[in-house]
């Protein structure tokens, strides 16, 4: 994969990062340093090798349908920046 | 030209654990703003989920139960956009291994029957609720209903109209309540639906430029966003525009759709597998037993319907689109000789007086044996199908058993042939036209005395009876 300059503003925008003309610059080439890194990889021959989708060998980890007490409102708001009503108040979104 | 309709529905639907999908809070309804949240579901860093078994199981029954192939290996996967409604950033949700898959469940529009098919189901979490104040400057978040499980339903573009994507959502409704995964409570948006829809001209192969529309949460709106959009995309292509793929807003009040042009609308969810949480791996048995265990399923009870008690296919379609409704109508068809009667008041009178009082099936306010035992005392001839109806009526509105009605207002069936000749004496006195035109000949006219009989006495007399005395009276002299 080609990483370019508009790919770098692209995925910085949907990170919400805003970064200056020059961060642009040196995060292109140094993305593509890391993915070409990362391609050298696809140089392996991989057939008989399963596809991982976790790093542990395991499976089925659950826990039983059963009811907890919830937390004190006021603990898990203690953490927020705004509040307001007993809800989280953040910066006004509008669909 | 004429235009063809193609739509796909991703259906939402909360299932109903009790405890949310990677915590321990309760999935209850409403409750005080975040007062069913801990750390896991208000995504505080540092916090481990774990996947609720009993998501799995529902998911798999949805699954078994829509037909589709449940698959031995499944992951989740994080989806990745910034919203306030969910605290992580992300949501987990499950990208290309889902738990079911290749579907398809029947509908029925105009008599026909049609395979719709089900691309997959999958699980993840569902997001908290947003409170815009047109006053404040900012948006309030109430994370109650963040993490609660639902299964999300990926329908293929299979309907055609507004009518088969109401048969569809009605199907899929009635096929959940019956295996028990969801309440499926639209007001509470328990379900809900995403419409997918273009237009092509008919005979057109390649489909056209489509939209969405999210979050839909009656069937009434879901019919009418069809509606609209399909005509908005028509106009926009006969006046030489072209349909743009987008997400659209449905304003229920203003009966449109507004376009979202967001930046979020790249829908560049970046999926990734979820590093906190491992593999489902199901076991064949498992999934066996979950099949057995399955209830008879809408369709299966509506054939027996037809079967069983002859009731038209269009009757047992109604009866069957709804579990409460269908479980109140076995219920009192067992405790009832004749099934039909009991459809017939259902379908008719319990039907009409829900609608007048913009009730549910839910809450019929008397049990299913009081419909058998008031379909009996009409078979023992106890009242007349005319006072049945009042009594029904009464029924509803008190929630009294019909007998102790029928005792309480004295409207038992008068039987007694001296009571009745005095009431016989009177009509005919009142009415020797009629009287004379029967003499004539004219049959039709002792179906009026009789009709008059009945109403002298209140609907109370046994018709049979007044018939047979009105005919001897005139016959005789
Ligand atoms: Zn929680």
């Amino acid at each position: 994969m080609k990483i370019t300059f508009e790919i770098i503003e692209h995925v910085a925008d949907l990170a919400r990062l805003n970064l200056t003309e020059s961060e642009k610059q040196k995060l292109t080439s140094e993305m593509a340093n890391i993915i070409g890194y990362v391609d050298k990889l696809n140089q392996l021959d991989t057939t008989n090798v399963p596809p991982t989708s976790h790093v542990k060998p395991i499976s089925n980890i659950f826990r039983e349908d059963v009811v907890k007490e919830s937390f004190d409102r006021e603990k898990i708001l203690s953490n927020a920046p705004s509040r307001d009503n007993g809800c989280f108040k953040v910066p006004k979104v509008v669909e | 030209m004429e235009y063809e309709i193609v739509i796909g529905l991703e259906v939402h639907a909360e299932l109903s654990t009790k405890s949310k999908i990677y915590c321990s809070c309760t999935t209850e309804f409403g409750g005080e703003e975040n007062t069913h949240c801990c750390p896991i579901c208000t995504g505080m860093p540092g916090v481990l989920p774990v996947l609720n078994k009993k998501v799995v199981e529902y998911a798999v029954r949805a699954g078994l139960a829509t037909n589709c192939t449940i698959a031995d290996y499944s992951k989740q996967d994080r989806k990745n956009y910034f919203y306030p409604d969910l605290p992580k950033a992300y949501q987990i949700s499950q990208y290309d291994f889902p738990l079911c898959k290749n579907g398809y469940i029947d509908i029925e529009t105009d008599g026909k029957t049609k395979r719709v098919g089900i691309t997959r189901i999958h699980i993840e979490e569902d997001a908290g609720k947003l409170m815009h104040d047109e006053w404040d400057t900012g948006t309030l978040v109430d994370y109650n209903r963040c993490g609660v499980p639902l299964i999300e339903i990926v329908g293929e573009p299979d309907l055609r109209s507004a009518e088969e994507a109401r048969a569809y959502m009605e199907k899929l409704r009635s096929i959940l309540q019956f295996i028990g995964v969801s309440d499926c409570k639209m007001q509470e948006g328990s379900l809900r639906a995403d419409v997918n829809l273009s237009v092509r001209p008919v005979g057109q192969k390649e489909l056209g430029t489509r939209t969405e529309m999210k979050n839909l949460n009656s069937f009434r709106s879901i019919v009418r966003a069809v509606e609209a959009e399909a005509q908005r995309q028509i106009r926009e292509i006969e006046s030489g525009g072209t349909v743009v793929q987008e997400t659209r807003r449905w304003d229920d009040e203003r009966g449109l759709s507004v376009s979202m042009r967001s930046k979020e609308e790249a829908h560049d969810y970046r999926y990734f597998p979820e590093p906190d949480l491992v593999p489902i791996v199901l076991d064949k048995e498992w999934v066996e037993g979950i099949r057995a265990s399955l209830p008879e399923l809408p369709d299966a009870r509506k054939k027996r319907y037809v079967r069983e008690f002859g009731l038209p296919e269009y009757d047992a379609e109604i009866l069957t689109s709804s579990k409460v409704l269908s479980d109140f109508f076995d219920d009192a068809v067992k405790q009832s000789s004749n099934a039909k009667a009991v459809s017939n008041w259902i379908m008719g009178d319990l039907m009409r007086i829900l609608k007048e009082k913009g009730m549910e099936v839910e809450n019929i306010p008397f049990p299913a044996g009081y419909l058998a035992r008031l379909v009996g005392l009409i078979e023992k001839g106890t009242i007349s199908g005319t006072i049945a109806k009042k009594v029904f009526e009464k029924m509803f509105l008190s929630g009294k058993g019909p007998e102790t009605i029928v005792k309480e207002e004295g409207l038992e069936v008068v039987s007694d042939e001296g009571a009745l000749t005095a009431v016989v004496r009177k009509v005919l006195d009142n009415n020797p036209q009629s009287v004379a035109d029967y003499r004539k000949g004219k049959e039709k006219a002792l179906g009026f005395l009789v009709g008059q009989a009945m109403r002298e006495t209140k609907g109370k007399a046994d018709p049979q009876l007044i018939n047979k005395l009105l005919k001897e009276a005139m016959d005789k002299a």
